[in-house]
């Protein structure tokens, strides 16, 4: 076996051992969230501690921000984009997020709750 | 000097003496020139000129009209009036944005005092980063020297993410850079530079690197609006110092689910609204808020 043959077939057995680790991971729950003029849908969002999850947001006319302080995480929410946001919640609760760029006159109400259980 | 001195006599006399902040770290070296000298400085802010909402305030359109009359019967006259943001409510319309601007800037020619400066809030510049509002009352950061007191005005609006900005930062270490590490330095911004309540948005994205930027000098006072409420708070040796709104008044933070307007009380009209006055002591590098209601009895 030369070493160009022994290369291929080492990175052939890697990448089935990473499909396998791969299918192995339970696949993480995407939400997604449309944000507008002036609300966030859904507005309410139930989470398990511990468990991941992955945020999606889509806007549908300008540019948004969402933000979760209790949690360290933000994103921009650019028209034309998903943004992606991958959250463990560490904690039991009710918690805000915001919209934490200014698109207006109810920006200042656009918010929601993240609900997360034990 | 005679002037501060019968007016804080004045205070202490009628019983409106206000409350005493000193700056941080107040105390050191005896400042030496001759220029310097106490007085008192007026701040008003959040006025949202061009509000409509009567469950929170009826009087929208005649309260700022009162606030002026009300400064103008001030016993004595400030040195000058600082109008810490938000002096016009958001509009999506660029024409109503002017035009609420062209009305707020005509009714405050009102003020017997003409020595006015104006900072921005997120409802007259996040939309069109400051256009308009730079149109009316020019650049929307600066500094200004005053009987020994360094001025700073920081626009932490004009980007509807609320950041400073780097160019700004920029500005902010080589304004500072020029003053000695004891100089009696007040900052205006609109929003908090400290995260006061980020889950209400009451925080500035980098406030924290203007923050750091300040630290270095002993004696710093923030005065600031955004909240429409008086609030206290130190971030090491920098007080803070957040002023009433002249529209309606928010709720302390956090206390309650949501960030919504106080309702009008009938029985208590203008009631958490107003303005303040503040008096610079500037050897002691100390500053005395006195509080001042819509209408003045």
């Amino acid at each position: 076996m030369n070493s160009q043959r022994r290369r291929v077939l080492v990175a052939g057995v890697a990448a089935v051992a990473f499909a396998a680790v791969a299918l192995a991971q339970p696949k993480e729950r995407v939400i997604r969230v449309t944000a507008r003029k002036w609300a966030f849908l859904p507005r309410e969002i139930r989470l398990k501690k511990g468990v991941p999850v992955v945020l999606e947001f889509v806007t549908a006319d300008v540019v948004m921000g969402f933000n979760a302080p209790d949690f360290k995480v933000r994103a921009d929410i650019i028209p034309g984009q998903v943004a992606r946001v991958r959250l463990v919640p560490d904690k039991t609760g009710t918690f805000v997020f915001l919209c934490d760029i200014f698109c207006g006159d109810g920006h200042e109400g656009m918010s929601g709750q993240i609900h997360v259980a034990a | 000097m005679q002037r501060s001195i019968d007016r804080r006599e004045f205070l202490r006399l009628t019983g409106l003496g206000g409350v005493v902040f000193a700056s941080g770290l107040a105390g050191g070296a005896r400042l030496a020139s001759a220029a310097q000298d106490d007085f008192y400085f007026v701040q008003l802010s959040d006025t949202h000129w061009g509000f409509n909402g009567p469950v929170v305030n009826p009087d929208a359109g005649g309260t700022l009209p009162k606030a002026v009359a009300a400064v103008n019967s001030l016993e004595f006259e400030p040195d000058f009036i600082v109008f810490t943001g938000d002096l016009t409510h958001t509009t999506d319309d660029p024409k109503e944005r002017r035009r609420r601007l062209a009305e707020f800037r005509d009714i405050v020619k009102g003020l017997k005092n003409k020595n006015l400066r104006f900072m921005p809030g997120e409802h007259d510049a996040a939309l069109d980063n400051g256009q308009a509002w730079k149109e009316f009352f020019g650049a929307s950061y600066y500094s200004f020297d005053h009987k020994g007191v360094h001025f700073i005005a920081i626009d932490n609006v004009s980007d509807p993410a609320a950041r400073i900005g780097e160019q700004q930062l920029a500005w902010l270490k080589s304004d500072l850079a020029k003053q000695a590490g004891d100089a009696r330095i007040v900052v205006f911004a609109h929003r908090p530079l400290f995260d006061l309540y980020p889950q209400w948005d009451w925080a500035t994205r980098d406030g924290a690197q203007a923050i750091d930027l300040l630290m270095p000098h002993k004696n710093v006072t923030v005065f600031y609006g955004h909240i429409h409420q008086e609030h206290h708070q130190m971030t090491g040796h920098i007080a803070h110092h957040s002023a009433k709104s002249l529209i309606f008044p928010l709720p302390a933070p956090g206390s309650q689910p949501k960030r919504e307007p106080i309702r009008w009380d009938p029985s208590q009209p203008y009631r958490g609204l107003g303005f303040r006055g503040v008096d610079a002591e500037v050897q002691k590098a100390e500053y005395e808020i006195t509080e001042y209601p819509v209408k003045r009895a």
